[in-house]
This record gives structure tokens, sequence and C-alpha cells, in this order.
């Protein structure tokens, strides 16, 4: 059996869930043994026609980002959304909620007219997904555990539970107990709860899990002494997409 | 004669760029690096955001970068906010920035940059050709991950450094075992690296532009946290000068906007801070700038690259004396100071691999921002890149296209451009 064609792209992001995966450095040769890498532009120059698996990082926000989308789509036949960016929109989605204009005249001023930008949105938006790496960065155990599964032909274990669980399970102080704010009641696990691991509170990085109570989520972090206000903009932070 | 070179979405650098060349006639009519990058809005985003947030948002900008943009936003938030940090949050920083500068310098010189020197596409064919030198890079780059997770939590979008300190920190255990493989695994691999390298210096094109060149300076140390904003034109001025250095302007072929001062154009980065900064580097830095044949000042961009392996060498090393000198004190328990003591406008500045970075942001008496603005080192190059090229091109128009558009690329990729962070890359268009 020949080995299965990976290619990576990327759209609007940081690139950080790409770095993530070239930080694999333990396995990063063992990988390599399992498949063909035939197109990657951030760390080689060959380019290929068709791919078996095709990672996407990154949002779709220019009208160049969905003809781009659309091709390798057709040349791919499984894709996966790479990170938070890829899956909903991420912090890019943050612009969404203000007035395209304005948002382009605060950083270009009166040369806004030169950038050409759409909504951020994810690429499921655009074209269809078949799996997805959640997370800013992604989760990389997360993603070792899809790219071995597809590369063996299995389906992969999706989570659909709360940060919550899985801080509760690493026998974490609560981070709200401690007066901080957080978002691990709503946010889908998969992450280890890391940041809670290390003292600092769940961002919801990950977006909401998919039975959401929203108004019960503002409720809960009021009650512990966060204005409504707060609590939206917080909420809004990567799932401005799924919440607005 | 007629030359066009049309490099669209230039591989091995991080984001999307295009070389464009066009020369009618013997006249070079256009010599641009296009950046094509999808822009995205930071400085909207940070508006009405809570002093805990700025860090967590612009950490995003660039994941490889994500560490500096951390540290920049923290020291601009800690001065706009009057919060003080312990000099335990400051030696830790410290390290954490060594870290960072190493594991992407490693990145990038063995990567990215080596495959040009040794003629083949990626580092994939280097696996099987150059498999010793690709484990060491491997490995150090693995370290410097490591210190990264030890220190803030995660490599890629740290977590525990926040205005003010550390939501947890290492034990001395920890930090010693670290201590330990910078001594045993890193100064060996890193020496390793350098004579690779040397091998490879032949390949290095031999070109010359004198230009300004601007990094952060400190007389304490080797410019990379903190210090004053050094141009090797005018000396230095302070931080809070940082606008009337970078004079930012908008140009149609770029989403990035570009940068100049004293003259059309200034250069940020290793080769920067190391014509501004080479007495301070640790002993071993010295050395192998010295097996390198690196002096200052040196005005060919393309030894950036060399620059870069010069600072592994300094990153590792000084590490080591800031892990000492945290030892010999030991670690203590602290919490982070988040008791804002005034509210209004803070400005910081921070060596990140690629270069000198600002933040700047105006917070109200919510400590809410009101104002942001983060100038990033691949937009200050932008302009440089372009007169490098202009000066390039008919210099080596004798060459054939072919060997024309690899030492344009090969230009390009010695700068290490994060266009994400820019906007914020490259394609080469020679036009016939």
């Amino acid at each position: 059996m020949s080995k299965p064609k990976v290619a990576f792209f990327d759209f609007t992001s940081c690139e950080g869930c790409q770095l993530n995966k070239l930080n694999f450095e333990n396995d990063f040769l063992d990988m390599l043994e399992h498949v063909d890498i035939v197109e990657f532009r951030e760390a080689m120059d060959d380019k290929a026609d068709e791919y078996d698996i095709a990672f996407i990082e990154g949002s779709i926000s220019t009208p160049t980002c969905i003809e781009r989308i659309h091709d390798i789509r057709r040349r791919a036949k499984v894709l996966v959304a790479l990170g938070q960016c890829a899956c909903s929109g991420g912090v890019n989605a943050m612009k969404n909620l203000h007035q395209p204009d304005w948002v382009r005249e605060e950083v270009y001023g009166n040369e806004k007219y030169r950038f050409p930008s759409i909504p951020a949105q994810p690429v499921s938006a655009v074209v269809k997904v078949d799996y997805e790496v959640r997370g800013c960065p992604m989760s990389a155990p997360e993603y070792l555990h899809i790219f071995k599964s597809l590369v063996m032909g299995r389906k992969p274990e999706i989570f659909d539970h709360a940060v919550c669980v899985e801080c509760k399970l690493k026998e974490n102080e609560c981070v709200l107990d401690k007066g901080m704010f957080c978002l691990g009641p709503v946010t889908r696990a998969g992450c280890e709860a890391i940041c809670p691991g290390n003292g600092q509170y769940c961002t919801g990085c990950r977006g909401p899990i998919s039975n959401l109570n929203l108004e019960g989520a503002v409720e809960m972090l009021r009650e512990h002494g966060f204005s409504e206000t707060e609590a939206r903009k917080r909420l809004h932070l990567f799932s401005a997409n799924e919440l607005v | 004669m007629d030359l066009q070179i049309n490099v669209h979405h230039l591989t091995r650098v991080e984001g999307h760029g295009n070389i464009v060349i066009d020369m009618q006639s013997g006249q070079l009519k256009k010599a641009q690096l296009e950046i094509v990058e999808p822009p995205r809005f930071f400085e909207a985003m940070l508006k009405g955001r809570n002093f805990h947030e700025a860090a967590i948002i612009t950490s995003r900008i660039c994941g490889i970068c994500s560490l500096g943009h951390q540290m920049t936003s923290l020291k601009a938030t800690e001065a706009a906010l009057g919060l003080a940090i312990s000099e335990q949050t400051l030696k830790l920083r410290k390290i954490l920035v060594h870290g960072a500068t190493f594991q992407s310098n490693v990145l990038h010189a063995l990567f990215l940059a080596a495959p040009d020197f040794l003629n083949v596409g990626s580092v994939f064919p280097l696996i099987n050709t150059h498999k010793e030198v690709v484990l060491a890079a491997l490995r150090l780059k693995r370290l410097a991950n490591e210190i990264g997770e030890l220190i803030s939590g995660r490599a890629v979008h740290p977590i525990s450094c926040v205005p003010g300190g550390f939501t947890k920190l290492p034990t001395n255990e920890e930090l010693a075992a670290l201590r330990e493989k910078l001594v045993t695994q890193a100064i060996p691999d890193a020496s390793f690296v350098v004579e690779v390298v040397a091998s490879l210096a032949g390949a290095i094109p031999d070109f010359v532009r004198e230009t300004e060149y601007i990094s952060v300076y400190s007389p304490q140390e080797y410019g990379l946290y903190d210090g004053q904003i050094c141009s090797s034109d005018s000396g230095l001025h302070p931080v809070d000068d940082y606008l009337r250095v970078t004079n930012e302007f908008i140009v149609p072929h770029s989403t990035s906007k570009h940068a100049r001062f004293n003259r059309s154009s200034y250069f940020v980065g290793a080769l920067a801070r190391f014509n501004n900064s080479s007495a301070l580097l640790s002993p071993l830095a010295k050395d192998v700038a010295a097996r390198l044949g690196l002096q200052a000042p040196n005005y060919n961009p393309y030894m950036n690259t060399v620059a870069q392996v010069v600072e592994v060498a300094h990153c590792v090393e000084d590490t080591i004396r800031l892990i000492d000198e945290l030892l010999a004190t030991g670690i203590k328990a602290e919490k982070p100071n988040q008791e804002p003591t005034r509210y209004g406008r803070g400005m910081a500045t921070t060596e990140v691999p690629r270069g000198i970075l600002f933040h700047d942001y105006t917070y109200n008496r919510q400590g809410q921002i009101e104002k942001a603005n983060c100038i990033i080192p691949t937009g200050q190059n932008l302009a440089n890149i372009d007169d490098d090229m202009k000066k390039l091109v008919p210099e080596i128009i004798g060459e054939g296209k072919a060997a024309i558009t690899k030492k344009l690329e090969m230009l390009v990729r010695a700068y290490d451009p994060c266009i994400s962070c820019s906007v914020h890359l490259l394609d080469v268009q020679f036009d016939e």
C-alpha cells in the first residue's frame, strides 16, 4: 500500500497550529515514515495535484480565500480543519462584531478601500469539512490522535463534554472558586484543561459545547461577580460566529 | 534587456507574499515584495478589552512570535497601569525570550534557509542526506520548546504569563533539570550546528548594501527583553519615541504597512542586533561569530541567517547563567501584582526573533483598552527588502532568470519574514 499523501494549507491565521505540528520534534521522523507530505508551503517548495488528507489552518476572510479553498476541496479526499480559526473563525471573527468600514478605517485610515476584507468565516461555511481539530492553538495530543486515526483508516473520537470535566479529573483547584473568570463550564473539552492546570482561566478557545445554555452561562458568571457585558465580551473572544 | 519575475506565494516563509521584478530595456521599473496576506485587524479587536485579555489576544497575532508578543504586551500594560514586577519575574521572562529566540532561529536557519545552500527544496531530503544535523536541530528546537512549556505552560500561545507576574512557577528541581540538558545537550548540539553552517558559508551570496540598523539596546546586556531603541545612524531613542522612528506608511502593493526613519528604509532582526550589540554577546557566542567570520558592522543581508546562529549560542549560554542566578536564591512563591496604580498610556519594545517589536496601549479608568497600536518587525523590513532588490537585480542581471529568482528568494528568506505578523509573504514576478 502506498503512503497517504498529506498536504497543509494556511489561510487567515497566525500559523501557530502549523508550528505546533513542527513542535513534535520527537515524533516528527516517525510520522514521516507513514505519510508523504506533498505540499506544505511554509516548509517546502513542492506542490501536488491531489491529496489523501488536506489539513487547513485559518479562516476564510478575503474573496481570494474562497477560490483557494474550493480548489483544495476538489483535490482532497479528506479535509480536516486545523485549529479554531479554521473551525469557527476564531479570534478573526471578533471583527465581524463591528461595522466592516470602521475596522478597516481603524487600521488603514483613509487607505481602507485598497484592502478588501469579508467577514471571517470557518472553512465549513464554504466547503464540506470532514474533521475538526479545535483549539487556539490546536491541541497537540488531539491532532496526533486524529492524524494517526486517519492514517490507519479509523474514525477519530471527538469530544463534546465541557473542559470542566477534564479539569475535575485533573483535580485542579476550581478557577471560579479562586475568584477568577472562567469559561471551563461551557467550553468543549479535549485540551486536558491545560490553562487551569497552569493557574490560568479557560478562555473558551475550543468553542462552546454543542448543548450550550448561553443565558445560563452568563448568569453563572454574573453570580461570580462578572458583569453581563464582560461575560458576553469574553465569550465572544474565540466564538463570535457561534454565539452572536 | 527585459526581465520579468513573479514568484507567487514564496515558500519556506511564514505567511503569503510575492516577489515581483519588472525590467524593461535595462531599466528596473519594479522590484518589490508584495504582501498579500489577508489583513487581521488586531488593533480594532483590542478596543474595549480588559487588561487581563490584552496579552492573550495579541499572542494570536503570530504563532511563531507568540511569546514575544506576550512579553511586549505585558510590558505595555504594566507601563500603562503602573504594575511593578519582581526580579524573579524579570529573570524568568528573559529566559522565555531566550528560548523563543533560539527556537525560531534554529527553525529558520536549519529548516527554512539551509535547503537553499544545499540546493534542495525543503528540509525533508536532508533527513536522508544530513540526518545527524537534522536530529541536532530537532533536539535544540525541542529543548527550546521545553523552556516555554516549563515556564509559560505552552510554547505556542503561552498560558501562565500575565500582567504583573506568573500564574504558575517552575520548581527549583525543574530548573536544575533544564540547566543540565542545556549544558550536556544544547551546547554540544549548537557547536555541531555551527560547524555545519561554517561548511556552508561558501553558498552565502556575496552582496553588500549598507543601510540603517535598528534594534533594542541595553548597556547591561545583549538587547532582547528590554532596552532603548538604537539606530546605527542616530543613536539611542526612548521607547516613547517609537512613532517618530517607525513612521509607518501605506503602499499599494502590501497589506502590511512599510516603515522608514533616517533613510528610505531600515533593517531589523538578528543582523541589526548583532551590528548594534555584538560587544555584549556571551563568550561562546563571540567565539561562534569569529568561527563563522561575522564581524560588526556587516552589511550583507544574507548574513542575517548567520547572525541568528550566533544568537543561538548566546541564548543557550545566557539561559544557563540566568538559571544559576535563580537557583542561587531559590524560586520564591509569588502572586502576580495586578493592582493598577494608574490608568493611561503604556509603550513597550522587545526584540522578537525577526526584529524590534512595539506595542502601545491606552487604558481607561475601567482598565479597558481605548486605543492600541502594534508595530511588527517584518513590516519594518519590507521597505529595506525592496531597496535591497533594487540594488541586487542590476548587479546579477547577467546570471540568468533562474539564478536571479533563486537569489531573490534567498534574500527574502534571509530576513526570515513573518508575514502573518506584519499583517501580515512572498511571490517573485519578472516582467520580460
